[in-house]
């Protein structure tokens, strides 16, 4: 009982704290912008870690996060050999290739107006489409190893990517590319000194929405067949094991790995356009 | 007129490809079928053909390839096998039957579109909060923003085999799980809405001596109208997404999901194709609909382009 007392004394205390910040004189600076998402975080996980405890709360229903926090720690290495069998081997060949084909298919894309016409309403369908469900068939054909993850990963992240990539090569005006014809140009001249940079804040949103839909799909083709490793399999034999630490050090995974893929993008995007001006700030 | 040419053009190429594709994709098991059948079959050992490419295979026993369109499990079915399967699942079959997909297809739907609802209904509840709210705004919206980038569908298999142990399953689990699928993709379309309004229209609002609240009905909820229908479309797939990977850990009971994780446990590959066509069907018809709703709202309201 005392125990649940605290966590409505954390609330409260939390939120004291965060609404001093925010009608405080530094409201509005980095640090605050920083520090009260970091309060609240921790708030969350202070209430429940003591309700958890303070209720008593059954370990096959939510285990506390101290308890997720050892978990975690002891059984790193399996963790990093599930990381790098699905998120390095499964997600990222993926991810690389599905992006790698889509841009190079939007190039064609853009190069003749038939397929364009033709293409986008069929890409854009499919962009909005259940693609996970090839899961079981692209399991059937790669077999159980990292090849069907990364083959479903292909799928997925392909149409998001075609559709932005191709709405971003037609970004660049009309007046931009009557200058680059009176300068003589080429297609070619004029796609790389022109129309391909101009299409990178398209491009870049496109690779950032395929960053989550890889790592959902190299997960969720886990579910239906995988060798005795990755992270879909540890987390659907973990939940038969009742094991749900387990569970939860595997989300904490997903979740850094989601952040910080995310994050290289998202770095990697304010270095190639940071002349465009949402980059600016 | 030129792109509905254009688009029934590109969709006959890919049908073509489909056909053309299911020959490699199936000749070695076809042509063990017509070796046992007794037909001439090149070459005859059954250990040469299985190290030979697909291609010279085809090449060899050309006679072949009409049985790569009809075979009973194929690797990869071809167009007119789905179609059948779909046209007897759907339209021949009661719908009572375990084996009819509009059966299977409302499992799924019901328990999109009670996610759904409870997502949205909540996303849209917490947007105006961070919007009306400053604390709110600086703790609780990056952490919304940082969860776009998780996939949260990992969590899935544990949502369901928790409740499982507190008592609760059949449609609940898999609605939580899409609820929370389309929760924050509208929380953060709804903020951007209701943020959309400039500082020249809320200005206006100020000298007519608008309430917070008349501010909030009369301009901010109409203008993020159109954030919300966008938003709306996104979690609606999600939501559906959610609700097929929540019937794969109850080991497939009912529901497209349930389709999908038994035909790969039995080699039914038609069937896998068929339940991902009429998953593909639905999503379909849900974002349609969601579409005409909004044309017809915005349009009532004066904004349709």
């Amino acid at each position: 009982m005392i125990l649940v007392l605290c966590a409505i004394g954390i609330w409260i205390l939390g939120w004291w704290l965060n609404s001093r910040l925010a009608s405080g004189p530094y409201a509005g600076t980095r640090m605050v912008r920083f520090l009260a998402p970091l309060i609240f975080g921790l708030t969350v996980i202070g209430i429940w870690e003591l309700l958890v405890k303070g209720l008593e709360v059954p370990l096959v229903i939510l285990p506390a996060p101290s308890i997720i926090w050892d978990r975690f720690w002891d059984s790193l290495p399996v963790l990093w050999a599930d990381f790098v069998q699905t998120i390095i081997k499964g997600a990222l060949s993926g991810y690389i290739i599905g992006c790698g084909a889509a841009l190079l298919m939007a190039i064609a894309v853009d190069r003749w107006d038939f397929l364009r016409l033709g293409l986008l309403p069929v890409g854009n369908f499919v962009a909005a489409l259940p693609i996970v469900g090839t899961a079981p068939i692209l399991v059937m054909w790669f077999g159980f190893d990292w090849h069907s993850k990364a083959a479903v990963v292909v799928v997925m992240v392909f149409f998001p990517m075609l559709v932005n990539t191709v709405a971003g090569l037609r970004e660049a005006t009309a007046m931009q590319r009557d200058l680059m014809e009176t300068y003589a140009a080429t297609y070619w001249q004029s796609f790389f000194k022109l129309r391909f940079p101009a299409a990178m804040p398209f491009v870049f949103n496109g690779l950032k929405i395929s960053t989550t839909l890889a790592l959902i799909g190299a997960i969720v083709a886990e579910f239906f067949g995988s060798p005795t490793l990755g992270m879909g399999f540890r987390i659907s034999t973990s939940v038969g094991q009742l094991s749900l630490d387990m569970v939860w050090a595997e989300i904490v995974v997903a979740a850094l790995a989601g952040t910080a893929f995310y994050g290289l993008v998202a770095m990697i995007e304010k270095a190639v356009t940071f002349w465009h001006p949402s980059q600016r700030g | 007129m030129k792109q509905i040419v254009a688009v029934l053009t590109v969709i006959a190429a890919l049908v073509v490809f489909w056909y053309v594709a299911c020959i490699p994709m199936n000749i070695k098991g076809v042509l063990t079928e017509q070796e046992r059948a007794g037909a001439e079959v090149q070459p005859p050992s059954a250990k040469d053909r299985r190290d030979m490419g697909e291609f010279g295979l085809v090449l060899n026993n050309s006679f072949a390839i009409p049985a790569t369109w009809e075979q009973d499990r194929p690797r990869l079915p071809a167009p007119h096998q789905v179609a059948v399967e779909l046209w007897e699942t759907t339209v021949l079959k009661k719908i009572t039957s375990k084996r009819s997909l509009i059966y299977h297809g409302w499992v799924t739907l019901s328990a999109t579109m009670l996610g759904f609802a409870i997502g949205t209904g909540l996303g849209i509840l917490l947007a105006v909060g961070i919007v009306h709210s400053r604390v709110m705004d600086l703790s609780v919206m990056p952490w919304a923003i940082v969860s776009q980038t998780i996939p949260i569908i990992a969590l899935a298999p544990m949502i369901i085999v928790v409740l499982y142990s507190v008592g609760i399953q059949g449609i609940i689990p898999k609605a939580i799980i899409s609820a929370y699928l389309s929760f924050f993709p509208v929380v953060v379309g709804m903020v951007k809405g209701l943020r959309s309004p400039d500082a020249m229209q809320l200005d206006l609002l100020r000298t007519y001596s608008a309430s917070r609240s008349q501010g909030f009905w009369k301009l901010q909820l109409p203008a993020s109208m159109p954030y919300l229908f966008t938003s709306l479309k996104i979690g609606i797939a999600a939501s559906l997404v959610g609700a097929i990977v929540g019937e794969l850990p109850t080991g497939a009971v009912a529901g497209l999901g349930a389709r999908l994780l038994a035909g790969s446990y039995y080699g039914q590959t038609v069937q896998i194709w068929s339940a991902l066509f009429a998953a593909a069907i639905l999503a379909a018809c849900l974002v349609g609909l969601l579409g005409v709703v909004e044309r017809a709202v915005l349009k009532r309201m004066g904004m349709a382009q």
